[in-house]
């Protein structure tokens, strides 16, 4: 597949623009910041963006989606990633409506894709348990009790915890901390009694928070997938799901650097254009350097999942990683290069910092990524 | 009995009896440090009474001579002072902008009357200072300032706007850059002034920081007064002062980059353990903190080596001048690597589980290292063009 947009990609990519530098920017997400916010996005917004089609752009037709493919999620996560647009969009768009379509029952799927496209509810993955991404050592468990399943552990980094009405609880139901076999997803719906769901308050102001399962009763019949056996499907909808937040990452950086390179074009010192120092110049141009490799990888992930490749692991952790890596030194390099201004609350550029280090987190960092990139690649 | 230990047993005893049990407490917080003023912040009593008693010996500011209210103390007295202090873990009296920066440069600058009038003032934590310098279109370009100082006879006459000016707002009095003269170069019509801030022409706001509150403020001078008699050196000659105590600061800015006290390292290998060898598990993570180890290591020698080399006569090597730029890239290191190694527990921003943000603030606010006190890049400059002796553009 030839490495550029198609004409449908790039209506979508400019009507999703368009749409969230009016409704859903940065001083939407200050002010959703600034009144305290529970949920983290706005109802309305959100409405409008399922009135596009946007909560199903990535589900089958046949389950009531767009099927526009990974590659135009991408594309609308990107944009949501120039903007820092609040919005379910991570979490049940691109990481549960994956992952359901990895492990579902046709039941289950028919069930579920066809509300969460319609934007009727709202999922989301529960599955890091310490401080950092290591889902193999997931040790939540699910005992057996009379046909039903008895959950006890805890969760953090649960996106959109307080707004989610049905979480996708990874639990080991056998096999040891650190094995790949044995675990298994639940749905469990959010009223589900011992369950308990703490908002956390994170630095990029969004809704991540924490589940508590004390002895939380599942019938069997909300097992999804195979018992013992989430590992592959898991694996693959997280491959998916870093490539998607790659995405965003990529939005992030490339808006953080075209604002810095407008302020290089605005500010004066010496009496000159801080733009005119060499010094900033060569970095400058490095990092649109770096931007470019940066746009190429996604692109080429994107795809990968849209053309249907078995194995997207190697991809995934190539994008992830090479995106930490560059949203790590556009969001430096901005408030670097903006001076004092840009270490104010009351400019933005503090805000992209703050995303993309949760964003970078998210689902394993760069050290994760750049470490599983290696053994991916047999060294 | 030498002279030294003679002062060492009686400063000791003195201690014992005068410093209360409640300033032998650890620090809590930068709250907990005691900056004197007109209405003095204070988070216990004792913090007036231990620096009045200190104050009354002159020890707040032991080095300083003292007809200016100092202790007149010794190079070597004073560290025998500090010793005992440490000793029995009491706190620093009094900190102020006041000690470390107007008093050097009064010292160095002013006449015997500013000297008299001021620094005793400063002794005692009478007077709370703030320092006027950056603008919001003179940063980098410090020189370039544009607050204008007019003259009226036995006064100024100022107007202007001054940022990051830290605690303005909680200050008495401001040392004060400002354009007396605007015929000659940039430098040349600077002038350095002290004033009230408790007058009508001048108002303050905080600012607030990607990290949260903060100390810094904006201020702003409308027909604010000030009187000649606080004019520091001649006028015109504001530079010389500003440059002085610009040297000043970026040393102490340079100290951010001091080893932590738990590793980085150890750090990371309680939270996201060893492989079966010991080594961290994550290899890449390994190598960038052992990277940010060393580094440190080697800084903490330089630092060291320029100290030696200085107290050996042989003057502060040019090497000093990497100190402010390698200290803070190091501070910001560190505070990327924290960041790493604590994963979801360093991202929080509110609530007793994240500390309030405690890391995520440190993190955020670390940013600002390179950028306050001259950025990165005005020091590369200098280490360029003084050091190397490499030509302009
Ligand atoms: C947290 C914090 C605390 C501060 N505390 C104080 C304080 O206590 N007192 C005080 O007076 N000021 C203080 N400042 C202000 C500080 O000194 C200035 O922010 C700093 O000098 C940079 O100036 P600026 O913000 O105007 O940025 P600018 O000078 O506009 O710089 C913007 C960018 O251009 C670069 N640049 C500028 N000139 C050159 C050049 N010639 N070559 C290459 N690059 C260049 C800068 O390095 C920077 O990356 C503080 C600032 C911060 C962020």
């Amino acid at each position: 597949m030839a490495l550029v947009l198609n004409e449908e990609q790039v209506m979508l990519k400019e009507s999703a623009a368009g749409f969230l530098a009016e409704n859903a920017t940065v001083a939407h997400l200050r002010a959703l910041r600034d009144s305290n916010s529970e949920r983290g996005f706005s109802d309305d917004v959100w409405g409008e963006m399922v009135q596009m089609g946007w909560a199903g752009i990535a589900i089958p037709e046949a389950f009531g989606g767009l099927g526009y493919g990974y590659t135009g999620l991408g594309l609308l996560l990107e944009q949501a990633g120039r903007n820092l647009s609040a919005s379910p969009l991570q979490s049940t768009v691109l990481v549960a409506a994956t992952l359901i379509g990895e492990l579902g029952s046709a039941r289950q799927k028919e069930a579920l894709l066809p509300a969460i496209a319609a934007g009727q509810k709202l999922v989301s993955l529960a599955l890091q348990e310490g401080p950092h991404h290591a889902p193999q050592q997931s040790a939540l468990s699910a005992a057996v009790n009379e046909g039903d399943y008895i959950l006890n552990g805890t969760k953090v980094m649960v996106l959109d915890a307080v707004s989610a009405h049905t979480f996708i609880v990874i639990a080991r139901t056998s096999g040891a901390s650190g094995e790949e076999q044995g675990l298994s997803a639940f749905l469990v719906d959010a009223d589900t009694a011992g369950l308990t769901v703490e908002r956390r308050s994170l630095v990029d102001s969004r809704s991540a928070g924490a589940l508590v399962c004390d002895n939380v009763r599942i019938p069997a019949a909300n097992l999804l997938g195979d018992l013992g056996g989430a590992w592959v499907g898991l694996i693959r909808s997280l491959d998916i799901a870093n490539i998607g937040l790659a995405s965003e990452l990529l939005g992030v950086s490339t808006e953080v650097f075209e604002r810095t390179i407008v302020y290089l074009q605005e500010r004066k010192q010496f009496g000159r254009m801080i733009g005119s120092f060499q010094g900033l110049q060569h970095r400058a141009a490095e990092l649109y350097a770096e931007l470019e490799l940066a746009r190429s990888i996604v692109l080429k992930a994107l795809q990968a999942i849209d053309n249907g490749d078995q194995d997207v692991s190697l991809i995934a952790s190539a994008a992830k990683a090479k995106l930490c890596e560059v949203a790590q030194s556009a969001t430096n390099e901005a408030i670097q290069m903006h001076g004092g201004i840009g270490m104010t609350d009351e400019y933005d550029i503090g805000f992209f910092i703050k995303r993309a280090r949760v964003v970078q987190h998210t689902f394993g960092d760069y050290n994760y990524h750049l470490d599983r990139f290696a053994q991916l690649s047999g060294f | 009995m030498s002279d030294l230990n003679q002062f060492r047993q009686q400063t000791r005893a003195w201690l014992q009896e005068n410093c209360p049990e409640t300033m032998r407490q650890r620090i809590l917080g930068f709250g907990d440090f005691y900056n004197g003023g007109r209405n003095p912040e204070i988070t216990h009593p004792d913090q007036k009474l231990w620096c009045d008693r200190m104050a009354d010996r002159g020890w707040t500011v032991p080095h300083w001579p003292k007809e200016y209210g100092g202790g007149g103390l010794s190079a070597e007295e004073v560290s025998v002072l500090g010793q005992e202090m440490t000793a029995i873990g009491a706190r620093r009296a009094l900190d102020s902008f006041g000690i470390s920066m107007l008093g050097p440069a009064l010292l160095h600058f002013g006449s015997e009357a500013q000297k008299l009038e001021h620094l005793p003032k400063i002794v005692r934590g009478e007077i709370r200072w703030c320092q006027g310098y950056s603008e919001p279109n003179s940063g980098s370009d410090l020189a370039s300032l544009a607050t204008k100082a007019e003259s009226k006879g036995d006064h100024y006459l100022i107007n202007g706007q001054k940022i990051w000016t830290s605690y303005a707002d909680k200050s008495d009095w401001i040392f004060c850059l400002v354009r007396t003269d605007s015929s000659g170069t940039k430098h040349e019509g600077i002038s350095f002034v002290l004033f009230d801030m408790a007058q009508e022409g001048v108002t303050t706001r905080p600012i607030k920081l990607i990290s949260g509150s903060s100390p810094f403020c904006e201020t702003f001078f409308d027909n604010a007064i000030a009187d000649k008699k606080n004019l520091i050196g001649e006028e015109g000659n504001g530079w010389t002062i500003a440059k002085y105590l610009l040297t000043h600061e970026r040393e102490m800015i340079s100290g951010f980059g001091a080893a932590p006290k738990k590793s980085v390292g150890q750090l990371a290998l309680e939270n996201m353990g060893a492989d079966a060898s010991g080594r961290l598990c994550n290899s890449i993570l390994r190598q960038n903190i052992a990277q940010y180890q060393l580094d440190t290591m080697a800084f903490g020698a330089t630092m060291a080596r320029v100290g030696d080399e200085s107290k050996a006569g042989q003057g502060l090597g040019a090497a000093s001048s990497i100190f402010k730029y390698y200290g803070t890239e190091l501070n910001k290191r560190r505070n990327e690597l924290n960041l790493a190694v604590c994963g979801e527990s360093g991202l929080g921003w509110e609530g007793e589980e994240y500390h309030q943000g405690a890391i995520s603030r440190d993190w955020l606010r670390s940013k600002g290292n390179s950028i306050e006190g001259g950025t990165s890049e005005v020091q590369l400059n200098i280490i360029a063009k003084r050091v190397l002796g490499l030509p302009d553009a």
